[in-house]
């Protein structure tokens, strides 16, 4: 075993050292991202390249500099780690560059499916997708003799059921907290009940409907089962509820999918009774109540030709396929690179694709509708207003900030 | 002083005050007066990762380029935003006053609004944490002086902790503390005998931690003062007032605290300025649900994903001239103390 292990190493290092002395550079990198560890894994890659130096600042904090970091000449930052709706961010404000020469000169290793293109052109490379999916304990269910919810009406029927059987007193999680993680479960069930954000072909709210009444009509439900301080739980104190034993049924991030039972302190009922599923549907409503991103990276506009190309070749060797032979990489997300092999947790993502999830919607004014929607919905659902009083409140705070920004008249 | 001399020994501090406060706060003036653009709007085909093909609405750039060249500033609106609802919302408080028949649904409908609801917050924070502080700070500086003098090191060093840990480490703290399965949150629940009673749940009782806090924090500043101006305390008066038989109460009363009033105004003034920008324990607590305060709402409008500079800059203006508001009555009364005396 022992051995066996270190014959695999080394046939790591040696895989790992032909792919640095690949990658030589000729200008400087920057790169900027987000810091889960699908990306630590891209950044690192990108870092081993030799000839220029490479710096990489991976932050939760990315979305408040990356503009800043970008609109200089030359621009801080050579690349820009994006998903969906900051690809837009920096689409708004001109600050990244078409691809296609690079891609055509140096991206040989990429699948056309990685191509992020808009307007014809290509603006982004994709390594890896994910969506918001089920998590659930399996023992939990199996016991109760509940089928696995497929929709949010018979989560809050499985939910009802192990209130009532006394297991635990809130079954369900979320990342309910005010801002942008409740007005992303906000989208989500309202895509499900196929509402849509904006009029058609135009910037005008379209939130306050039949759609709107509904979602926020299910979400007061959820929460009713939710653990009293659900407000202010984002993504890590659901899953930190979820590890703890507390909860049994939570909408989570398909990313987040692999790291559930592996966290210190993971009790053995929660790592052996940890199972995910698809998203879920709601209202009787065939597409799944859930989005569909993708994370991938861009090149900064405001850099030299040269910087540029350096920049492309050091993040092209952030996601080369050898990579994916190694396990603890494999796992880590559900890559879009060639010769993936799915693992167990990415059962989750593969079926919101399969299902027909909506990706989440890149119009220009969608970040300004998502902060007036997390600014807005606590009220409701602190049962201190009406849902019609608080989509109202939506529509005209995103009026006030769309007209600000210039997106209405 | 010679008013040249004075003029010559005053000129690096008025440079530097030009520098670090005129300027920035000239320059919100203005970004609160220009808006973005009006964006140009293009159909593109967007090709997206296991979805195919969609059209979508996206920005036009070079028609946006060429508008931002002829206007770099951007477009001029006046107080347009000042009058939003994201601000002092007029079009929108009117509405509220002809369709409310009572106060209390005029009220309710103004602070549904974003600026009057963090009014009423960073408001009544400010009013009911600045006199506490004072009063405790006093007590503190009173008790500590009345120690002896090996113990009071050990003491003064241990009230000032609540001032030397970072305010958001110290809210992040108590926050932890007090989540339903925190020490404090699960003593709480037993208390009160209910299993889904919690503080972060209810906005009067977030209002009360946020304050409780406020208080902790800042009573270590007013004591630190008080503490430094009692050690001044004219020995000769009291002794007089003791002879005349005054007790404790009537010493600190008649004697001490006309003896720090001068420093009691001047706590006053900062910690009214301190408690009006309150911002950290709304961010520590994760408390925007219950409570928001002006600081909050910049913060907020810089930090989401579509930055709103004009919005940030009008509120910081607002906030600046709530600050001017609020020190009137203190600096007429400094005003009018200096004239007496000249």
């Amino acid at each position: 075993m022992f051995l066996k292990k270190v014959a695999m190493a080394g046939a790591m290092s040696l895989l790992a050292t032909t792919a640095i002395s690949a990658c030589e550079i000729g200008a400087r990198v920057s790169i900027i991202g987000n810091e889960f560890p699908a990306i630590q894994t891209v950044g690192a890659g990108a870092a081993a390249c030799t000839g220029a130096e490479v710096t990489k600042n991976l932050t939760a904090d990315h979305k408040d500099i990356h503009v800043p970091g970008m609109q200089g000449n030359p621009a801080e930052y050579t690349s820009a780690i994006v998903a969906n709706s900051t690809l837009v961010i920096l689409m708004n404000d001109d600050l990244v560059r078409p691809l296609d020469d690079l891609v055509a000169k140096h991206g040989g290793a990429l699948q056309k499916s990685q191509l992020i293109t808009i307007d014809g052109k290509v603006m982004a490379v994709a390594f890896m997708a994910n969506a918001q999916h089920l998590m659930y304990r399996k023992d939990i269910l199996n016991d109760l003799g509940i089928a696995v919810p497929g929709s949010y009406e018979e989560m809050l029927d499985a939910a009802r059921i192990i209130r009532e059987k006394g297991i635990m007193e809130n079954p369900i999680g979320g990342a309910y907290a005010a801002g942008w993680n409740l007005a992303q479960e906000f989208n989500n069930i309202f895509l499900g009940y196929g509402g849509s954000h904006f009029k058609p072909g135009t910037a005008e709210p379209n939130v306050n409907s039949e759609a709107g009444v509904n979602t926020l009509n299910m979400m007061k439900s959820l929460s009713e089962y939710m653990n009293p301080d659900f407000l202010t739980h984002d993504s890590n104190a659901t899953n930190a509820e979820y590890r703890a034993g507390n909860i049994a049924l939570l909408n989570m991030w398909g990313s987040r999918a692999a790291s559930q039972t592996t966290a210190d302190g993971v009790t053995d009922e929660v790592k052996n009774g940890h199972a995910i599923a698809g998203p879920m549907t709601v209202g009787g409503g065939a597409t799944p109540a859930s989005t569909l991103w993708w994370d991938g990276w861009t090149v900064a506009k405001n850099i030299s030709d040269a910087e540029a190309e350096a920049t492309f070749i050091a993040m092209m060797n952030g996601i080369r396929p050898d990579m994916m032979q190694d396990e603890a990489i494999r796992t880590q997300a559900v890559w879009l690179i060639d010769g993936y092999e799915p693992t167990d947790a990415a059962i989750g993502v593969f079926e919101a694709a399969k299902m027909g999830t909506v990706p989440y919607p890149m119009v220009p004014y969608m970040g300004l509708m998502h902060g007036s929607i997390g600014n807005e919905l606590a009220d409701f659902l602190q049962g201190k207003e009406s849902a019609e009083q608080a989509l109202a409140d939506i529509e005209a705070a995103y009026v006030a900030a769309a007209k600000e920004k210039g997106f209405l008249q | 002083m010679r008013h040249r001399t004075f003029f010559w020994f005053f000129l690096p501090t008025a440079l530097a005050m030009l520098l670090f406060i005129a300027f920035p706060i000239v320059s919100v003036l203005l970004q609160s007066v220009f808006a973005p653009h009006q964006a140009v709007f293009v159909e593109v085909e967007n090709c997206t990762p296991l979805v195919g093909c969609t059209t979508e609405t996206a920005v036009d750039h070079d028609a946006t380029r060429s508008l931002r060249e002829a206007q770099p500033l951007g477009r001029f609106v006046g107080l347009d935003i000042y009058f939003d609802r994201a601000h002092l919302a007029l079009t929108e408080v009117g509405e509220a006053w002809a369709g409310a028949d009572t106060w209390g649904a005029f009220w309710g409908k103004v602070f549904n609004l974003p600026l009057y609801r963090a009014l009423s917050f960073t408001l009544t924070f400010t009013f009911v944490v600045t006199p506490l502080l004072i009063v405790f700070g006093l007590m503190i500086a009173l008790a500590v002086n009345s120690l002896h003098r090996r113990l009071k090191g050990l003491m003064i060093f241990f009230s000032l902790l609540p001032m030397i840990v970072t305010p958001l480490i110290g809210s992040l703290i108590l926050f932890w503390m007090l989540d339903s399965r925190g020490v404090v949150g699960s003593a709480l629940v037993a208390l009160a005998g209910d299993p889904n009673f919690s503080l972060k749940a209810s906005t009067g009782l977030t209002w009360v931690m946020l304050m409780v806090y406020g208080v902790w924090h800042a009573a270590p500043f007013a004591f630190v003062v008080f503490y430094a101006g009692l050690q001044t305390l004219p020995k000769d008066q009291l002794e007089s007032a003791m002879i005349d038989g005054a007790t404790r109460w009537q010493q600190v009363k008649y004697v001490v605290v006309p003896h720090l009033m001068p420093l009691v105004t001047f706590v006053a003034l900062i910690q009214l300025m301190d408690n009006f920008r309150v911002f950290e324990p709304i961010v520590g607590f994760n408390a925007p649900a219950h409570a928001t305060s002006l600081s909050w709402i910049i913060f907020n409008d810089l930090g989401g994903e579509t930055r709103q500079l004009s919005a940030a800059s009008t509120t910081s203006v607002l906030t600046i001239i709530g600050v001017a508001i609020l020190l009137s009555p203190v600096l007429v009364r400094t005003w009018h103390d200096f004239k007496q005396k000249t």
